[in-house]
């Protein structure tokens, strides 16, 4: 006979076991904040930089904005991917595969929806932060502040939220870590370059035009842009409505690659 | 009758061609100390993932503190202690911070978190050492801190996965003492080992697996009288002597195993006038490991 079971509620993403999983990370980022903070802001910053200042001296405007501008709102999408994408695919491969953390943490109560829905939160979070280095840099080199741009962590967290699941789903799937290459070379670096960030997609080929409305990253550049210079309406909340379909795609897609990962 | 904290029927665990768990049933009595013992590769340690639901059975019932398992695995985790056989602290973490985290996965109350994480460091004997980076320690700290981890909400069932596998003999005696205590204040024990001694020290009940099968369960004194009596004689010499002598032992309807060196003829007391030379010793567990799996233990 079995022992009578305790009856505790037990339901579908629960608070306490999401706050746990984000304890966890809190505690952990308190040991390594300073590579991560360094890492996420001063890739994008170095292209702020050299493209702002290279570019810069041959083009003086473009899309209608000083060239700083332009490439000052847009690397913003540049750092969103480089503290979502890149820390969700290498970290979560090194937490499950070297770390071993996520069996210490599957042990506990807590599912893998749980665990993954932490983790991008999380990432998003830290996102929404790095997102507005590459401007508050801007700032400092001439860009005129706005009230606009106090909405540039929130829409830096959304489409950080959507790559950090992208980033954890890349890495459920992936047998090995020398895997990534292919996402890198194949989809991240494609959509790093036509996402409007240091040129505008206007005088690209119509395919290359029609194909950017379904790159996230463009979606966000232009986000931050029109938060900066002058919303467009229903267009920018058409981008909104991509950047959260975008996230509840990857969001499911990183459970279901992640809870075949981990449970056998 | 005593209520059950783990009961396993028919359990069945495939990998592709490879079947790891092989229509298991276990059963572990609450507040008793369940030992899991095998070879490597015998099923154990799938076994403990399929109480964790960390893998899911193929065939069979599982039920873990009367939850039944996968689909309450979550209710059943909440009030269950997990010590891995891999180390998987957060190393960059402290002792202390360590035992933060997992008193918040396992959802301490904020009042009773701070006297959860002293009792714990108490237990682990690690008091002096909880602003130490886990990177620091040395192996036997890592492991009682493991073991103080699963242990921070005060847990009705502690599962223990080879916990002091490629441990120091010293070391071995500090946890065994730890898992001691933890028994004798009621908490119900799971522990898979592969270590004989270990077995015969801490378990109640022995359940002995091989290929994914149980092939005997009994406490560690009956299992060593109905398998291997209660005599042993240990013959030594060359290969060829060792042969005849099995030879001889088979013809008497004795049982014996190789134990590299010797030959270990079983159940000698009954064997009416059986005249070889050889040292006479009590029977062990480790006899009836080697008869019952065939294989050589690490």
């Amino acid at each position: 006979m079995a022992v009578s079971p305790t009856r505790v509620r037990i339901g579908r993403l629960e608070r306490p076991a999401l706050t746990g999983v984000l304890v966890r990370e809190v505690v952990n980022f308190s040991s390594y904040w300073r590579s991560a903070t360094f890492s996420s802001t001063v890739e994008p910053t170095i292209y702020l930089l050299a493209f702002g200042f290279g570019f810069g001296a041959l083009v003086s405007r473009v899309g209608g904005y000083d060239y700083v501008e332009f490439v000052g709102t847009g690397t913003v999408a540049t750092a969103v991917l480089f503290s979502s994408a890149f820390a969700a695919m290498f970290g979560t491969f090194v937490k499950y595969q070297f770390q071993r953390t996520y069996d210490a943490i599957l042990a506990a109560p807590v599912d893998t929806e749980e665990l993954v829905s932490a983790e991008a939160l999380w990432m998003a979070t830290r996102a929404g932060v790095y997102g507005c280095v590459p401007m508050l840099v801007a700032i400092g080199f001439g860009l005129d502040p706005s009230w606009g741009m106090l909405t540039v962590p929130l829409i830096a967290w959304v489409a950080g939220f959507g790559w950090a699941c992208f980033g954890i789903m890349v890495a459920g799937f992936a047998k090995s870590i020398e895997n990534f290459s292919y996402v890198v070379s194949a989809v991240l670096t494609p959509l790093f370059l036509v996402a409007g960030t240091f040129f505008p997609i206007d005088n690209l080929p119509g395919w290359a035009r029609f194909l950017a409305n379904f790159n996230p990253l463009h979606h966000c550049v232009e986000l931050v842009r029109h938060a900066a210079f002058g919303w467009e309406g229903w267009e920018d909340l058409a981008r909104v409505g991509a950047l959260v379909a975008f996230g509840l795609a990857m969001w499911r897609l990183a459970i279901y690659a992640m809870t075949r990962k981990l449970i056998d | 009758m005593t209520a059950l904290a783990i009961r396993i029927r028919g359990a069945v665990k495939r990998y592709g061609p490879i079947t790891a768990v092989d229509g298991l049933d276990l059963d572990v009595p609450e507040g008793t100390c369940v030992g899991l013992l095998g070879p490597n590769g015998a099923g154990k340690s799938t076994t403990m993932r399929l109480l964790t639901a960390q893998s899911i059975a193929d065939e069979g019932e599982i039920e873990v503190l009367g939850f039944r398992l996968p689909e309450e695995s979550k209710a059943a985790r909440a009030q269950c202690g997990v010590t891995p056989q891999l180390d998987n602290l957060d190393v960059t973490l402290t002792v202390e911070q360590n035992l933060l985290v997992f008193s918040h996965l396992y959802r301490i109350a904020r009042s009773e978190r701070r006297a959860a994480i002293e009792r714990a460091l108490k237990m682990a004997k690690l008091v002096d050492r909880r602003d130490s980076r886990v990177d620091k320690l040395s192996g036997g700290m890592r492991r009682r801190l493991l073991i103080a981890r699963s242990l921070v909400h005060r847990p009705r069932l502690v599962l223990l996965d080879e916990p002091t596998v490629g441990l120091d003999p010293q070391v071995r005696q500090e946890l065994w003492a730890l898992i001691d205590a933890l028994r004798s204040q009621g908490t119900t024990i799971l522990m898979s080992t592969h270590y004989i001694e270990e077995a015969q020290r801490l378990a109640d009940t022995v359940l002995i697996m091989s290929h994914g099968k149980a092939v005997a369960a009994g406490s560690p004194a009956a299992l060593v009288s109905e398998h291997a009596g209660s005599e042993v004689l240990e013959v030594y010499g060359p290969p060829t002597r060792l042969a005849e002598v099995e030879a001889q032992a088979g013809a008497d309807g004795l049982r014996t195993r190789r134990t590299g060196t010797s030959v270990s003829i079983l159940g000698v007391e009954s064997g009416n006038g059986f005249a070889i030379d050889g040292e006479r010793r009590p029977a062990n567990l480790e006899d009836v490991f080697v008869l019952l799996t065939g294989e050589e233990i690490a």
